[in-house]
C-alpha cells in the first residue's frame, strides 16, 4: 500500500517535472509541439474531408431514382395500372407516371424541335415511370429494378447507379489512402519525439550518470523522459485538433455557399468527439512510444566513469 | 565487508591499473587508501561501486561476489553503498535539499522520512538551513559536504570516498575527516582514497598503500 502510494507520488512528480521542463524552454518546446501538431492534423483533416464526402454521398437520395420506359404500344390505362402495381410494392416509395402525350407536348414546347417532331408520324416517346425505391442502397435499388424489368410492359430500365458505385469506390480508396498517410505520419511523430528525447538525454547525461551512481534503476531514469514524450504527444495532438477545427471554420462559409447553390442543406461536420479523443490519446501514446524507443536506445550508453 | 582477492584490472587501453591486489576490510573498519598519482586508488574504488569490473580476481562486498551482480541488480547494490566523489557530482539544477534527497527518493522513502533524513544528514555536515540553496552558490568545501550528506543520508553500510579533501584547505580537510570518523563510530565501514599524507598521519586508522597497482604496505588489521 505504502509502496503503491510512493509509486503514484513518483509518477505524479515525474509528470509535473516533465511539464515544468517543457515550460522552461517555451520556444524549443513549441516548435516540437507544432511539428507534431502538423503531422497529426494532416491525417485528421483528411479524415474529416472523407467523412464529409461520405455523408454527402449518403444524403444524395435522388441517386436511387431510376427511369422505366414502357413499350411504345402500351396504352395509357395499362401504363397507369403498371405504375400502381409498382407503387404498391413494399420496397418502393413512390412512382411518377409521365404520360407520353404530355411528355411530347413538353418536349415540343421546351426543345424548339417542334417542326422536326411534326415530320414524324405519331409520338415517338413511350410512357415513362420514375421509380423511387425506399432504400438507396445499391443492392436494394437493383432488386427493385430487376422486378420492374420482369414486367412484360417494360421496355427498358435505365438505372444510373454506376456513378454512385464509382463514387463509393473512390471514397473507399481515399479512406484507404488516409489510413496509409495516418500510419506514415504516426511513424514520423514517433521519430520526431524520439529525436527530441535523444537530444534531451544527451543534454542531461551528467544528471543521468549521477542518478545511476546513487542507485537509480533504468526505470527510474527512464520515466521522466517517457513523461516528456507523453506531454509532447498530448500537446501536439491537442494543437492538431485546434488546427483542424480552425481549418473547418475557415471552410464553412464557402461550403455553405456551394450547398445553397445546389439547394442542399448540407453542412460540414467537424471531428466527432470520439475521434478527437482518439486523436489525443493516440498522440500521447505515440509520444510515449517515441520516448520509449529513444530511452531504450540511448540510456544504456550513458554509464558512470 | 570489503574483500579483494588477487584482483587485476586492465583497462581497454591495455594499461594495468591493479595487479594482484588482496586485502580485507572488516565490518565497521576505517581505512585510508594511499599511494602516488596513478597508483590505482580510484580504480580500486570504482571496482567497489561496480563502475568497473575486475579483469581477474574476486571482489566481495558484504560476502557477496560482485561478479555475480548482473547489470539489473546494480541499482539496489549501489543504494546500500555511500560514495563521495572528488568532483562532488551534484546536480546543479536542483536545490541542496533535492540533491541530498535523491538517493532516498530512488530508494522509495516516504516524504516525511526523506524530510527527516535530509535534515539529519545536512545537520551532520553543518549545512542545516541551506536546504533551498543552489549548489553553485556554495563554496567548494560546502559542495563537498553536500556530496557527503547525500552519501550518508540513506545510512549505507559502506562509505567510500575518492579524494574527498582534494582541494580543500587543511582546516576544512580535518573537519571532513572528523565527519567520516563520526560515521565510522556508528558502525559504517569507511574507505577513503587520499594522497594527503600530512592530513592522515596523526589519525589512528589503517592505511593501505598502493604503488603501481600493487599493495605496497598495509598498516592494519583485518588481514588478507
Ligand atoms: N578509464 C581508464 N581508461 C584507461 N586507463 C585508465 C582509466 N582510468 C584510469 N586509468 C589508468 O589507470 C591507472 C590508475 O588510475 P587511477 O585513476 O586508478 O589512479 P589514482 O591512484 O586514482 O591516481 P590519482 O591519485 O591521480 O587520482 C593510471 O595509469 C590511469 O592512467
Ligand atoms: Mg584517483
Amino acid at each position: 500500500m505504502d509502496s503503491l502510494r510512493h509509486y503514484l507520488t513518483l509518477h505524479r512528480q515525474n509528470l509535473l517535472d516533465a511539464l515544468r521542463r517543457l515550460a522552461s524552454q517555451p520556444f524549443a518546446s513549441s516548435l516540437t509541439v507544432l511539428v507534431i501538431a502538423i503531422a497529426l492534423a494532416l491525417p485528421a483533416g483528411l479524415r474529416v474531408l472523407v467523412n464529409n464526402a461520405g455523408a454527402l454521398n449518403d444524403s444524395w437520395q435522388g441517386a436511387a431514382d431510376f427511369a422505366v420506359y414502357l413499350k411504345i404500344d402500351v396504352s395509357t390505362e395499362n401504363a397507369a395500372r403498371v405504375a400502381r402495381a409498382i407503387g404498391g410494392r413494399p420496397d418502393v416509395a413512390n412512382v411518377t407516371l409521365i404520360d407520353r402525350a404530355k411528355a411530347l407536348e413538353e418536349f415540343r414546347a421546351k426543345s424548339g424541335f417542334g417542326e422536326a417532331l411534326d415530320a414524324l408520324d405519331g409520338n415517338p416517346l413511350p410512357h415513362t415511370l420514375v421509380v423511387r425505391p425506399k432504400s438507396g442502397a445499391a443492392g436494394d435499388v437493383e432488386a427493385v429494378a430487376a422486378a420492374v424489368r420482369a414486367i412484360p410492359e417494360t421496355d427498358l430500365v435505365q438505372l444510373d447507379t454506376a456513378w454512385v458505385t464509382r463514387l463509393r469506390a473512390m471514397l473507399a480508396l481515399a479512406g484507404r489512402m488516409v489510413d496509409l498517410a495516418t500510419v506514415l505520419l504516426a511513424i514520423a511523430v514517433t521519430i520526431v519525439v524520439g529525436n527530441t528525447i535523444r537530444l534531451e538525454i544527451n543534454s542531461r547525461s551528467v544528471e543521468i550518470e549521477v542518478v545511476k551512481l546513487v542507485g537509480g534503476s533504468d526505470g527510474f531514469i527512464r520515466r521522466p523522459f517517457l513523461y516528456l514524450g507523453f506531454w509532447y504527444g498530448l500537446a501536439g495532438a491537442g494543437a492538431a485538433a485546434v488546427i483542424v477545427a480552425a481549418a473547418l471554420l475557415a471552410l464553412e462559409p464557402p461550403v455553405r455557399a456551394v450547398a445553397t447553390l445546389y439547394g442542399s442543406g448540407f453542412q460540414l461536420a467537424g471531428l466527432p468527439l470520439r475521434e478527437i479523443v482518439l486523436l489525443v490519446v493516440g498522440g500521447a501514446v505515440l509520444g510515449w512510444a517515441g520516448a520509449w524507443l529513444a530511452t531504450a536506445r540511448h540510456l544504456k550508453a550513458i554509464e558512470p566513469k | 565487508m570489503i574483500r579483494f582477492e588477487n584482483v587485476f584490472k586492465r583497462y581497454p587501453s591495455g594499461r594495468e591499473a591493479l595487479s594482484g591486489v588482496s586485502f580485507n576490510l572488516e565490518r565497521g573498519e576505517f581505512a585510508f587508501l594511499t599511494g602516488p598519482s596513478g597508483a590505482g586508488k580510484s580504480t580500486l574504488l570504482r571496482l567497489i561501486a561496480l563502475i568497473e569490473r575486475p579483469t581477474r580476481g574476486t571482489v566481495l562486498i558484504n560476502n557477496q561476489n560482485t561478479a555475480r551482480i548482473s547489470r539489473g541488480r546494480i541499482p539496489p547494490f549501489r543504494q546500500r553503498l555511500g560514495v563521495v566523489f572528488q568532483d562532488h557530482k551534484l546536480l546543479h539544477d536542483r536545490s541542496v535539499f533535492d540533491n541530498v534527497a535523491l538517493p532516498l527518493v530512488i530508494a522509495g522513502a516516504s516524504r516525511r522520512e526523506i524530510e527527516r533524513r535530509v535534515r539529519a544528514a545536512l545537520d551532520q555536515v553543518g549545512l542545516l538551513g541551506r536546504e533551498s540553496h543552489a549548489p553553485i552558490t556554495l563554496s567548494t568545501g560546502e559542495q563537498q559536504r553536500v556530496g557527503i550528506a547525500r552519501a550518508v543520508a540513506p545510512r549505507p553500510d559502506v562509505l567510500i570516498a575518492d579524494e574527498p579533501t582534494g582541494n580543500l584547505d587543511p582546516d576544512l580537510s580535518r573537519e571532513i575527516m572528523e565527519l567520516f570518523t563520526r560515521f565510522n563510530e556508528v558502525g559504517v565501514t569507511v574507505l577513503i582514497a587520499t594522497h594527503d599524507l600530512e592530513l592522515i598521519e596523526h589519525l589512528p586508522h589503517r592505511q593501505l598503500k598502493l604503488v603501481a597497482g600493487q599493495l605496497a604496505a598495509d598498516s592494519g588489521r583485518g588481514g588478507s
